[in-house]
Formats: C-alpha cells, sequence, structure tokens
C-alpha cells in the first residue's frame, strides 16, 4: 500500500531525505528507528504533505496513487492519518466539533456511511474509554491546556475514529509513562489488522516490546541504513545507533538495505 | 518561500475573498431629500414625521452646536473628508408615505427584500420568540407582535412613532446618555436622525420576547441616521438585537448612529449587534461608513451587556460604552470584529465607574485579514467614588496573513486606590501547523479556518442570543468564505 522508491526531500530548501526505499504491505507493522535528527519526523511530514517538505526526487505511492501530487486533506480522505510527535493546540475548537468535521470528510470520501451525533459521540466516547481519556475531553479545545501524555492519547484516540488504511505514528511514545505507554499500545493493536498498514517512528526501543513489529528499519543521515526483524531493535538498545552510523558496520549497514 | 508566506498568499487569500450576499438593491421609488444639509432640511425631515414644535426645536439646538465642533481625527483610520452636502438625508418609500397600518398595506417588495435578507416580517413566518422593527433607509416599514408586546406593557415601536405618541419618555430621556454635542458624529445624529428604534420595559417586567431592529440602506447618496432609545425601568429585563445590511456600491455611504441605553436600578440590558454592512471591495472602493456613538448608563445594580460581532463597514468608528453610575452596578463588551479587504476598524469600549462596587467586563476578539487594519480602543476609568470597582479587560488579536494589522490602544484611568483593573492582550496567528493538523485529518482548509477562527470568538459568541449565535457563526464563515476548490 505504501512504495517509496529513492525517495529525496527536502525541508525548507535543505536536502534531509537522500534516497530511501520502503515498502509497507497491508496487516504489516513497520517500526523506524534512528538518532534524533535523521529524518524521521521529515519522512512522516513529507508522506501526509506538509507545507515546505518538498519531494525533489524518487516517488512515494499510496495505494498506487503518487502522494507528491496530493494535497494533505485528499491523503487524509485517503486513508491516511499521521499521529503527530507535537500535536499542536486549537483553542475554542471542540474535540468533538473537530472530530464531526474529520470524521465528516473522511467517510463521504471513503463511501462510507455518514454517523449521526448520537453514533459519533457513542463512538468517540468509546475511543477515549480505550486510551484512558475521560469523555470530558471531548467537549474540551482540541489539546488545549492537555499534558503531553493526554495529547499523544488524543492522537491515538483519534485514529482509532478515523480508522486509517496507513497509520503514521511520530515518536508517540515519547513523553509518556509506562501506564499510559501499555494504554496507548493496547489502542494501536487493536487497530492492527490485515488491511491496514501502521509505522511506528521512534527513537527508543520500549514501544516495540508492546507494539511488536515485523520489521524495523534504521534510518540515518536522510537513507534507511539497516532493515531487519523485531530483533534488530534490541541489538541497536544493546549497541546503540553508534554501532551503525559509525565504525566498520556503518558501511556494510549502507549496502544491507532491503526494500 | 517561508511557509507562512505561502499560506499568506495563497490559502488564506483565496478563503477571505468572498461575495457579499446582501449586496442587492430594491427597486422602490423613493422620496429623497436633494443632497444638502441646512436648517430647512431639518425642518423639512421634522414636517415629514409629523414632529410636534419641541422636537424640531432639540434638532435645531444640536445642529446649530454641531456647526461649531470638528470632525475627530485620533481613531486609527484614514479615509478621504466625508462630504456632508454631497448626500441626502432622508429617503423613504414612497409607499410608506400613508404610513400603513399593517402588513398587508406594506408594499410587497420591502417584505421581499427583508425576507431576502432571512427576516421575513410575517409574524407566522418569524423565529418564535422574536419582535423585529425592520428600518429602511429613514423610515420605519413595520414592527411585529406589538400587541403582544403591549400586553405586558412594553413599547416597541419606531422613535419616530414614539416621539408622537409617547413624548413624555422621548422628552425625558433622549440626549440623557448621549448629549446632543457629545461628539462631532452624535452632534450630526441629533440634529437630523431619522429612523430607529424605541423599547420601554415596565417596572419589574421581564421582556417575552427578544427584540430586534434590521437596518437596511438601500437608496444611494443617502445617509442613514439611526436614533435608538431603551429605557429598561427598575428590575426590568430585556435583550435586544440590532442586524445590518446595505446594497454593494462603489461610493462610500454613511450610517451615523446613537444609540442610548437606560437601566434604571435592578434593570439589566443585553445588547447585540451583528453588523454587516457592505465592507467595500478587496482594493477599498465602496463600503459603509460606520460612525456609531453606543452608550448606556448602569443605575444601582443594574447592568448592560453589550455583544457585537463587527464584520461589516469600509470604517468602524464605534465604542459601546457603560457609565457605571450606580453602586454595584455591572458592565460587559463582548466583541468580535473581523475586517478583511481594505477595512479599517477602531472599535472597543469605554467602561466608567462612578459607584461603588461596581463591576466590568470587557472580552474583544480582533480578526484582520487581506491589508485590513483592526485596532481596540479601550478606556477603563475608575472614578473618585468608585471604592472596589473591578474591571477585566482580555484583548486577543488574530491574524491571517502578514500584510494586516492589529492594535490595542488601552486607557486607563484610576482615581480610587482599592480599584483593581486587569488586562491581558494576546497577539496570534492561525498557525501553519494548525491548518496542517486540520488538513491532515481530512478538513479541507476553508473549513480549516473558518473551524479555528469560530473558536477564537467562542467566548463572545456564547454571550448572543442562542438563535443568532448560529447566525453570527454563519456570517463568519460567509465572510471568510472564498473559492477554494
Ligand atoms: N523546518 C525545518 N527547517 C529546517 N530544517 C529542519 C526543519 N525541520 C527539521 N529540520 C532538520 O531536518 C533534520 C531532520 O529532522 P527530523 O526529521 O525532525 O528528525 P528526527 O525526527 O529524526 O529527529 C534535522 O537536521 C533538522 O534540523
Ligand atoms: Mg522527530
Amino acid at each position: 500500500m505504501l512504495e517509496i522508491r529513492d525517495l529525496h526531500a527536502s525541508v525548507a530548501g535543505q536536502p534531509i531525505l537522500k534516497g530511501l526505499n520502503l515498502t509497507v504491505k497491508p496487516g504489516e507493522v513497520h517500526a523506524i528507528m534512528g538518532p534524533n535528527g535523521s529524518g524521521k519526523s521529515t519522512l512522516a511530514n513529507v508522506l501526509a504533505g506538509r507545507d515546505n517538505y518538498e519531494i525533489t526526487g524518487g516517488e512515494a505511492l499510496f495505494d498506487g496513487k503518487s502522494l507528491g501530487d496530493l494535497e494533505p486533506e485528499e491523503r487524509a480522505q485517503l486513508g491516511l492519518f499521521l499521529a503527530f510527535q507535537y500535536p499542536v493546540e486549537i483553542p475554542g475548537v471542540s474535540n468533538m466539533e473537530f472530530l464531526k468535521a474529520a470524521l465528516e470528510s473522511v467517510r463521504a470520501a471513503q463511501g462510507k456511511e455518514e454517523w449521526d451525533s448520537v453514533t459519533l459521540l457513542r463512538k468517540a466516547r468509546e475511543a477515549c474509554k480505550q486510551v484512558d481519556l475521560d469523555a470530558q475531553f471531548l467537549k474540551r479545545g482540541v489539546n488545549e491546556g492537555f499534558s503531553g501524555g493526554e495529547k499523544k492519547r488524543n492522537e491515538i484516540m483519534q485514529m482509532l475514529l478515523m480508522e486509517p488504511k496507513l497509520a503514521l505514528l511520530d515518536e508517540t511514545d515519547s513523553g509518556l509513562d509506562i501506564d499510559a505507554l501499555q494504554t496507548v499500545a493496547k489502542g494501536v493493536n487493536s487497530l492492527r489488522g490485515p488491511e491496514r498498514g501502521i509505522v511506528l517512528v521512534t527513537h527508543y526501543q520500549r514501544l516495540l516490546d508492546y507494539i511488536v513489529p515485523d520489521f524495523v528499519h534504521v534510518l540515518s543521515g536522510g537513507k534507511i541504513i539497516k532493515s531487519g526483524g523485531k530483533e534488530l531493535a534490541l541489538e541497536l538498545e544493546q549497541h546503540g545507533y553508534g554501532w551503525l552510523t559509525s565504525g566498520d558496520n556503518g558501511d556494510n549497514g549502507k549496502k544491507d538495505q532491503t526494500a | 518561500m517561508s511557509s507562512q508566506a505561502e499560506l499568506d498568499n495563497s490559502e488564506l487569500d483565496r478563503v477571505i475573498r468572498s461575495e457579499y450576499e446582501a449586496g442587492f438593491t430594491t427597486l422602490v421609488e423613493s422620496d429623497t431629500l436633494p443632497p444638502g444639509l441646512n436648517e430647512d432640511v431639518i425642518r423639512v425631515i421634522s414636517a415629514k414625521k409629523e414632529e410636534p414644535e419641541w422636537m424640531l426645536e432639540w434638532r435645531l439646538e444640536a445642529y446649530r452646536h454641531w456647526q461649531t465642533m470638528q470632525e475627530p481625527n485620533w481613531a486609527h483610520v484614514q479615509y478621504p473628508p466625508v462630504d456632508l452636502n454631497a448626500i441626502s438625508y432622508y429617503s423613504a418609500p414612497k409607499s410608506m408615505e400613508d404610513r400603513p397600518k399593517s402588513l398587508d398595506e406594506v408594499d410587497p417588495e420591502l417584505l421581499e427584500t427583508y425576507k431576502k435578507l432571512g427576516i421575513p416580517l410575517h409574524e407566522q413566518e418569524m423565529l418564535a420568540g422574536v419582535a423585529v422593527d425592520a428600518v429602511f433607509d429613514s423610515v420605519s416599514v413595520a414592527t411585529t407582535f406589538k400587541s403582544k408586546l403591549a400586553e405586558a406593557g412594553v413599547i416597541f415601536c419606531s422613535i419616530s412613532e414614539a416621539v408622537r405618541e409617547h413624548p413624555e419618555l422621548v422628552r425625558k430621556y433622549l440626549g440623557s446618555v448621549v448629549p446632543k454635542g457629545d461628539n462631532y458624529f452624535a452632534g450630526l445624529n441629533s440634529a437630523v436622525f431619522t429612523d430607529g428604534s424605541f423599547v420601554y420595559i415596565p417596572k419589574g417586567v421581564r421582556c417575552p420576547m427578544e427584540l430586534s431592529t434590521y437596518f437596511r440602506i438601500n437608496e444611494a447618496n443617502t445617509g442613514q441616521f439611526e436614533r435608538t432609545l431603551i429605557v429598561a425601568d427598575e428590575g426590568s429585563y430585556v435583550s435586544y438585537l440590532e442586524g445590518c445590511t446595505a446594497p454593494q456600491r462603489d461610493e462610500n455611504q454613511l450610517h451615523a448612529a446613537v444609540v442610548e441605553l437606560v437601566a434604571l436600578p435592578g434593570a439589566e440590558i443585553k445588547y447585540s449587534t451583528v453588523q454587516n454592512w457592505y465592507p467595500g471591495d478587496e482594493d477599498g472602493k465602496g463600503g459603509i461608513y460606520n460612525f456609531v456613538t453606543k452608550r448606556g448608563v448602569a443605575h444601582d445594580h443594574a447592568k448592560i451587556s453589550w455583544t457585537q460581532v463587527e464584520t461589516g463597514s469600509a470604517i468602524t468608528w464605534k465604542y459601546p460604552s457603560v457609565v457605571l453610575r450606580g453602586d454595584h452596578s455591572v458592565g460587559e463588551f463582548y466583541s468580535v470584529a473581523l475586517t478583511r479587504h481594505a477595512q479599517q476598524a477602531d472599535t472597543g469600549t469605554k467602561m466608567i465607574h462612578l459607584g461603588k462596587n461596581t463591576k466590568s467586563t470587557i472580552v474583544s476578539k480582533g480578526i484582520s485579514a487581506g491589508k485590513s487594519s483592526n485596532a481596540y480602543r479601550g478606556l477603563v476609568r475608575m472614578g473618585p467614588r468608585a471604592e472596589n470597582a473591578r474591571n477585566f479587560t482580555q484583548c486577543d488579536s488574530l491574524l491571517l496573513g502578514d500584510r494586516c494589522g492589529a492594535h490595542t490602544f488601552p486607557y486607563i484611568e484610576s482615581k480610587h486606590p482599592s480599584a483593581t483593573i486587569e488586562h491581558e492582550a494576546t497577539t496570534s496567528k492561525v498557525s501553519d501547523d494548525q491548518l496542517f493538523l486540520c488538513r491532515q485529518r481530512g478538513i479541507d482548509p476553508e473549513k480549516a479556518i473558518s473551524m479555528i477562527v469560530n473558536g477564537f470568538c467562542k467566548e463572545v459568541f456564547k454571550e448572543l442570543p442562542m438563535e443568532f449565535a448560529v447566525e453570527a457563526g454563519k456570517l463568519l464563515e460567509v465572510s471568510l468564505e472564498g473559492a477554494v476548490g
């Protein structure tokens, strides 16, 4: 469903991604790991279509459509969802109002039946419960005055309702204590299914104890320098990123790309 | 190109470039005075309205004083001098000459105009619980639900009718809050005012319906000089709403209004405005000059609350104020002012605390787009007797793009040491991040901006009567609507 070939991208004119390859098939969970500043968020933002994140070479196809040709809302309507690393506040716009607008648009585009207000409220309350967020949060402004952890749970709550085909989670684990991490992981796991692809972007291995990936990729210098199974994350945990990005293994790693 | 600049030049511009929906003209034969201002014009206006002698004298006195006054120039607005001799001071549809006794006698063309504006005047078609006075150019076309209101002792009629039918009340209160010589535009209004509404709520009566006046400017080259007077007797309550629109024209037109509110001891007046005068085009051509003096006096334990949603006018010059004369009186001002294109708004309030334990709240939300300029100007004055007076001011500006401007001019004068004054001000932009979050969730940019702006205004909208809060939200949406897609 996601096919990234030799992707080059720049942020505000500065090249960040330099030939990245990645294929995600329905039902798969991929983890993308890498040191700070390696381009993980850049990848997520390029795929979601943020302003200023420009594809300068190669391509990214989502269900056969070139993402670069689509507006951000069109990508969302096709079923691409990004859980943000830093969710922004929208004062005065209630979570519920926001969800209603989002779901109306996305469900209509996907030919799904419209949810009436009663159904929407019921589903939203269920989703809140799943991520252990009080239903009161539905009435509050989007992320307005939420703690870091509440913001992250709010992202996952939205994701559960939007039922995306492809979910990109950018550092959803950061800023969460262990209980919250488990709750969030449970939410994400409940979305796992044969139709759905999930890409977890993370700096730390610990999230992967709870959401066990099918594939792990290491991103460094704008490229994927090593790919493997879930055990790769553990090796990274033991040896640190330096194990791959410097010294003897670095060069081998770069040649060892699996798409 | 920075991302904010890119946003400014494309998305937002498209979003804020929308049509003015009330810009049509009604073709009716009008009786319009030739342009020009002199004592004879004032005599003609007074005669047309069949006014008693004292009213004419009052007008002439105002006129003579006004001739000694200067147009103010302190506001943060710029416009070429208005030639007051080039406009007509009275225009009324010919069909109104015989003063129709009922709606059946009113020209259907006029009724159709209001229907098109969403204000059907036939009672059975109206919003339940809202009585309307419809003012077309210089005359009131109809006032609905008068008999139902009369049952409660409430007087709701045009000011012209009140001058004839309730002279004792009008004489007592007209000019008692905004004196004839208060300021240049109020002076002019006092001399030439034509129509507006009069409301009297008797002691202890809670007005059974929302009252509203809808002002429509239609005729070209005319000025509209609205005069409204609301008197709430002891312990009474009334909620009143005014709406305004005008045709789309290349020339500027003047609307110089005076609104006076009197809240006697224990009374409460809630006055809401949804102002949607034609704002002019993208380049600043045309639009209404809205120069308005609105003020209320609150006696002991009385409360006056102004709520305004200002989206129209080429220039807005307006400071709805409260004189907190009585002890324990309360004044409130909730405002949303949206400017786009080349609109200029200089608006705010004055809270004059005279009594003890008086309390005022000011919440102002300014939204600027295009190359518009939006200024908040607010005065909080604590008089020497204003023991334990309190004011809270919150003044937020939201910028859409970077060619517009927001300015805040707070004036604070405290003559009593126990008075407390709190002032909070913020300026923010609709951020790329907010817009991107919405779009990433599948929401198109137009809807996203409208949602973000509405969210910004929420504290003010919740003060509007329920029927109108929805309208105001929609109006803002229409004002922000563009040709995206
Ligand atoms: N808006 C921006 N303007 C310029 N450079 C940026 C911007 N955002 C990110 N970068 C740069 O791009 C690189 C990758 O950042 P990012 O994708 O956020 O990394 P990660 O998520 O892996 O920590 C970093 O060097 C960062 O400084
Ligand atoms: Mg990141």
